[in-house]
């Protein structure tokens, strides 16, 4: 019996049947539908309200130090509230190589965790590690801190750094007297800060690979680690580099731990065990204590260098990840391409 | 196991005349196939030779098990948790399921196009159809340009891509694509082509072509052929099983199958009364 077989007792095709009318009369669901709409529009507006808001007032606040010390506020290195001479350069660098250093560290560490998690552990192993991760996550920054300031830096000054600096004390980085708290410190604990972060970035990215391009792999009579590099890291390589620009996003905004280990001191040393001083941790001691309008003011303009850097990381990550069409560049294999004309 | 023995369980074969697929030589012997998932069993006692440098299609409603028949036969199943396999699947004789057996090499004789068409999106057509060289080591230029013609030839897509070899295989329309995977399948020379619904996400011109590839690769490989698509099965297989409920009804040559079944229930399949 076919349903869709016209039924002659049925007048719903006939022309003469009551047409269904394509106006209709404001019903309240059609007002509650309007309503809910204007609802989360505001909700969305006033997002976008709140950071004009924060911007407008960071650089209402910074105004009077962007007058009178220009671009020498970025690149000077003297910060010294006493005199008055006010150069934000130890604090951006002390941001950046931290944090650079942390996701050096921790990219590495998060991707290998993610594919050990996606394609390699076996499946007993793979639920409490992720769940552990998640966990992670969690910590507050100050526990890190806490950890760090009593575990983390002893250690590193009587056993770690030395050691460091036996095997790679040719290099410029290592040298110089230890003292425990340095950049290093900082930037070990970021890279144990964002490492959760970023490998639960990592898993989402690699379970989204699509399994018909695993199978696709495996019908050849590839091996995992094959499958890997042939199959899943090249789809998933500029997702998992976004991956990572969201870390470093997390990095430089990094305060309390960092305070806690980092030393504080304001100069800008190559050696890594030096004491270091990030943009976050400077705000973080001397705004209560900043009592001259110069001081507050620069304060500021530190807080507003510190969005700028972390909205210009995170731009980048964003146009990485959407630009999906990157994916599906072609790209040669690591062997040369071999030329064919015929 | 003597190839005259026809001891599927169930399974009649239709006997017409030098058209009994188990009196040839088979490509895979399968002796009292179960599977299960986890309780579930998906596959009860299948038994057939699957015959060499044949098409052979199997057919039956969604669920009664053939794609699970296609994916145990180069071990595919391996990566689902939770899949049982018992019973005794021989390739040209060789225990498939033997301790000794390494999976990997199983895959490079036995080759598998999917349902989509799975090209990697990151590489050019050419390496697409090389992976599988370069997976199993081969760098020798000479042998790589040749069997990148021959496979492309062989899946009749030479013509079509000869001048732009470096484009990305993703750039290829539906059809190309799968016959793109084909290419990547056939150039390592398996000598068995598992083929799970491959014309299934295509329009009916790109089905067709593939379907005339697929009578004409019949003739040199050993092809298992999984569709839901009758007409299809009656087109290009030279033998068709009919699977239901995880059992096979009937296996013989396919125009005996489709004039004339044996079982009732192949009938009423074929001829559209199921539910």
């Amino acid at each position: 019996m076919n349903p869709f077989r016209r039924d002659p007792s049925s007048d719903a095709l006939r022309p003469s049947a009551r047409t269904r009318s394509l106006t209709r009369s404001v019903g309240i669901g059609r007002i509650l539908d309007r309503g809910f709409g204007i609802l989360v529009t505001a909700a969305g507006i006033s997002v976008l309200a709140l950071a004009a808001l924060v911007g407008w007032e960071l650089y209402r606040g910074a105004e009077k130090a962007i007058g009178r010390y220009g671009a020498g506020f970025l690149v000077s290195s003297h910060w010294d509230p006493v005199t008055g001479r006010f150069g934000a350069l130890p604090f951006l660098y002390g941001t950046l190589v931290s944090s650079a250093i942390a996701l050096l560290l921790a990219f590495p560490l998060s991707v290998a965790t993610a594919l050990s998690l996606t394609e390699f552990a076996p499946i007993w192993l793979r639920r409490p590690v992720l769940t552990l991760v998640d966990l992670m996550s969690a910590v507050p920054s100050v526990v890190w801190g806490l950890w760090a300031m009593f575990e983390m830096v002893p250690w590193l000054r009587q056993t770690g750094f030395p050691f460091l600096q036996r095997v790679f004390g040719w290099l410029p980085f290592f040298q110089g007297p230890i003292y425990g708290v340095s950049l290093l410190a900082g930037a070990l604990v970021i890279a144990m800060m964002i490492t959760p972060i970023v490998t639960s970035l990592a898993i989402e990215i690699l379970r989204s690979v699509p399994p018909t391009l695993r199978e696709a792999v495996w019908a050849l009579g590839a091996t995992r680690w094959e499958v890997m590099c042939v199959g899943v890291l090249p789809y998933a390589r500029s997702a998992l580099v976004g991956a990572g620009v969201l870390g470093l996003g997390r990095a430089l905004g990094e305060t309390m731990a960092v305070t806690m280990v980092i030393g504080n001191r304001p100069d800008i040393l190559l050696s890594l065990f030096a004491p270091g001083y990030t943009l976050a941790s400077v705000l973080v001691n001397e705004f209560a204590e900043a009592t001259s309008e110069e001081h507050l003011s620069a304060l500021f303009e530190i807080g507003l260098t510190l969005v700028v850097v972390t909205f210009v990381i995170n731009f980048l990550a964003r146009l990485l990840i959407h630009n999906v069409p990157l994916f599906f560049a072609p790209r040669p294999l690591p062997t040369q391409p071999m030329e064919m004309h015929r | 196991m003597s190839e005259s023995t026809s001891n599927a369980k169930g399974a009649v074969p239709a006997s017409a005349e030098g058209a009994d697929p188990q009196k040839r030589s088979a490509a895979f012997q399968i002796e009292d196939l179960h599977v299960w998932y986890g309780n579930r069993a998906v596959l009860h006692g299948i038994s057939l030779n699957i015959p060499v440098r044949q098409v052979t299609g199997i057919i039956g409603p969604s669920g009664c098990g053939k794609s699970t028949f296609l994916r145990v036969l180069n071990r595919m199943h391996e990566f689902t948790p939770g899949v049982d396999v018992q019973g005794r699947i021989r390739l040209f004789g060789e225990d498939i399921y033997e301790s000794r057996v390494d999976p990997i090499l199983l895959r490079r004789r036995v080759g598998m196009v999917f349902q989509k068409s799975n090209p990697f999106p990151t590489m050019s057509i050419q390496e697409n159809v090389l992976i599988g060289l370069r997976l199993a080591g081969i760098r020798n230029r000479g042998l790589l340009e040749e069997r990148l013609e021959e496979a492309l030839r062989m899946s009749a897509l030479w013509s079509e891509v000869k001048d732009r070899l470096h484009a990305p295989g993703t750039a290829l329309s539906g059809g190309q694509q799968q016959r793109l995977c084909i290419a990547r399948a056939l150039a390592i020379r398996p000598e068995v082509l598992l083929m799970d619904e491959p014309c299934s996400a295509l329009d009916p011109i790109a089905t067709a072509q593939i379907e005339s590839l697929i009578r004409d690769l019949g003739q040199r490989y050993s092809i298992v052929l999984v569709t839901h698509n009758l007409q299809e099965a009656g087109r290009t297989a030279d033998f068709t099983a009919f699977f239901l409920e995880g059992r096979l009804i009937e296996f013989g040559s396919t125009k005996k199958m489709f004039t004339n079944p044996s079982q009732k229930q192949t009938e009423d399949y074929l001829t559209g009364r199921f539910s």
